[in-house]
């Protein structure tokens, strides 16, 4: 593996010092986007280089930024740090130890899109990387990075950090904006989209923060450069966190497109006490149980071939191994109590789908299920699915269906006859 | 008078300038956490003073209150003989169960006498089940809540939290004393 471009702190230390930073030619790169760069360049450069959002949905970073209207102001930015799907904890590491990469990238993406403020949304556990974030905030405004006119060129930026209070569905990009607003965490129907109402209705970029991280370095070497790593539908590098049954858990920096079996077997040091591996997840918590057959392994870890060989997504690649001892109806159990605890319970099929659910697995878990309990929370899982306002509720029924349909027996197991 | 004003007044005043002056509702969530920060709860009074600062109805600031996991209305029993609470939240989700955290947490109740959410005899620890915490590589781990932190312990064992556990009582009866 070359030098990693989002982890670099891993080689570098003390980059969290903004005079560290800044002598590895951090912050360059704003200076010359802002000096030279007209806005429209700095998009273009974006879209060209194929960067996708690395929060879970893959969408084009570049042609996000190319909806925001330039006949509505002002423009807004928010950086999604609300990682919550478990699984999930790559976000946290980057804003730990690679603060200002991340921040650079956010003043980058401002920039582009002309935004004054932006800020900054945390999920409240990470209220210490919210006072890390404030801390280096103002040491770029006395450098004078942040602030009014910036490099004499007229241009002003803000960043204003702010704490979420503990709900998975905040990060969901317009449940996210509700709560910024001060409301309760639900999201809005789509459209109008954020790029054209987003917070306080004014046109709004989300994105998350390791696709944030990402931007300095397309700016600086260019997309060429970027699409030179990963393959040609999946540029560029993406942060795995590895959990679960695993040597060696973690988060892993990867060129996209690498084979699940050289993440779990050589990175991750394989399955422990010697015991074979059975399924992994793919994205988190939400994702479908895949089963680990040698095809399975070999799979390239990037969105399309995801999709299409594993019908899983890629999303936020949070790879999760289960070893031969998980029983997947109890997997089940224990995404459906998550699912069900974090619905908005804005709407029905969500609210009241994942509710049942829950108590269905409970029972057949707690050894009270009758066979007719398999179909019936099939049926339920299916009146979730594409039925519900915001993906909470389609997330919370890969795990179920396709355990059900790959591994029927250990839900059997747990039938009364 | 707005108690919550009058204490934190220059705290308030630079959450305020975060947002536009016609969106000052958006500081609700800052406030709370800042309401919060003392006893780890906030009380009537302290929703009733942020309605008033940011201008909107005390069922609104509570309903807040009552949405997101991370706030606290204060107890109706306060810990005999008052002090703090703190509340030790296991994450039993998933990728935490995998590596053994359920297991983790019952044997931490046994050795505590207590059973999940039910307060420990000198009324100053809950173990309570959360949701993922973004640490599933160094599970089992426990967020500690209760001085208005939000405190991250990870790869823990049972003996570890007991430690813990001994060193905040040791602390509170200095503060007693």
């Amino acid at each position: 593996m070359s030098e990693p471009i989002i982890l670099r702190h891993r080689h570098i230390p003390d980059l969290d010092r903004l005079n560290v930073y800044r002598q590895q030619g951090g912050m360059e790169t704003f200076e010359k986007v802002v000096r030279t760069m007209k806005p429209g360049e700095v998009i273009d450069e974006v879209k060209k280089s194929g960067l996708r959002g690395r929060g879970g949905a893959g969408f084009p970073t570049g042609m996000k930024w190319g909806f925001i209207p330039n006949n509505l102001w002002p423009h807004y930015v928010v950086a999604n740090a609300d990682e919550s799907e478990p699984g999930t904890f790559k976000d946290r590491e980057i804003m730990e130890k690679n603060p200002y990469q991340f921040l650079e990238g956010l003043m980058i993406t401002s920039y582009a899109v002309q935004a004054n403020t932006a800020y900054i949304y945390l999920r409240g556990e990470f209220w210490y990387l919210a006072e890390k974030l404030d801390a280096c905030i103002r040491q770029l405004e006395q450098d004078r990075l942040l602030g009014e006119n910036l490099f004499g060129s007229g241009y002003a930026l803000r960043i204003h950090t702010h704490l979420g209070a503990g709900a998975y569905i905040c990060g969901e990009e317009t449940a996210l904006l509700e709560s910024l607003e001060g409301k309760l965490g639900q999201p809005r129907l789509k459209p109008p989209f954020p790029a054209v109402e987003g917070l306080y209705g004014r046109p709004t970029v989300i994105n998350n923060v390791e696709t944030l991280a990402n931007v300095p370095s397309i700016l600086e070497h260019g997309a060429a450069w970027y699409r030179s790593i990963g393959t040609a539908g999946s540029p560029g590098v993406k942060v795995f966190s590895l959990s679960g049954h695993v040597n060696r858990p973690g988060n892993y920096e990867l060129p996209l497109g690498v084979p699940f079996r050289e993440l779990i077997f050589g990175l991750g040091g394989g399955i422990p006490q010697g015991r074979a591996i059975k399924a992994f997840m793919t994205a988190g918590a939400s994702s479908s149980i895949v089963p680990a057959t040698e095809e399975a392994l070999d799979t390239p870890m990037d969105y399309e071939s995801c999709e299409q060989k594993l019908g899983a997504p890629l999303g936020s690649a949070s790879i999760i191994v289960l070893d031969e001892t998980v029983n997947m109806a109890w997997l089940a159990m224990k995404t459906s109590h998550f699912f069900k605890h974090e619905s908005c319970g804005k709407c029905t099929p969500c609210r009241e789908g994942t509710y049942w659910m829950m108590r269905i697995l409970d029972r057949l878990v707690a050894g009270k299920g009758k066979m007719e309990d398999i179909t019936l929370l099939e049926s339920v899982a299916n009146q979730i699915k594409l039925k519900t306002l915001c993906p909470l509720g389609d997330f919370a029924v890969p795990s179920v269906l396709s355990g059900i349909k790959h591994f029927r027996r250990d839900y059997e197991m747990y039938c009364r006859r | 008078m707005n108690e919550l004003l009058k204490k934190y007044s220059e705290q308030i005043h630079s959450i305020l300038a975060k947002y536009p002056p016609e969106h000052k509702r958006s500081a609700v969530m800052p406030l709370l956490f800042l309401a919060q920060r003392e006893s780890g709860a906030v009380s009537r009074q302290a929703m009733s003073d942020i309605a008033e600062v940011l201008e909107i109805s005390e069922t609104e600031v509570a309903s807040i209150v009552g949405f997101y996991t991370l706030f606290h209305e204060e107890d109706r029993q306060p810990p005999e003989g008052g002090g703090i609470r703190y509340r030790i939240q296991i994450c039993t989700d998933l990728p935490c169960a995998l590596r053994g955290s359920e297991e983790f947490a019952d044997k931490l109740c046994e050795r505590l006498g207590v059973k999940i959410g039910e307060p420990t005899a000198d009324g100053m620890f809950v173990v309570e089940k959360v949701m993922c915490l973004a640490a599933c590589h160094r599970a089992p781990v426990i967020q500690l809540q209760g001085n208005g932190r939000i405190d991250y312990y990870e790869e823990q064992t049972v003996e570890k939290v007991m430690e813990l556990i001994a060193s905040l009582r040791r602390s509170a009866a200095e503060v007693q004393r």
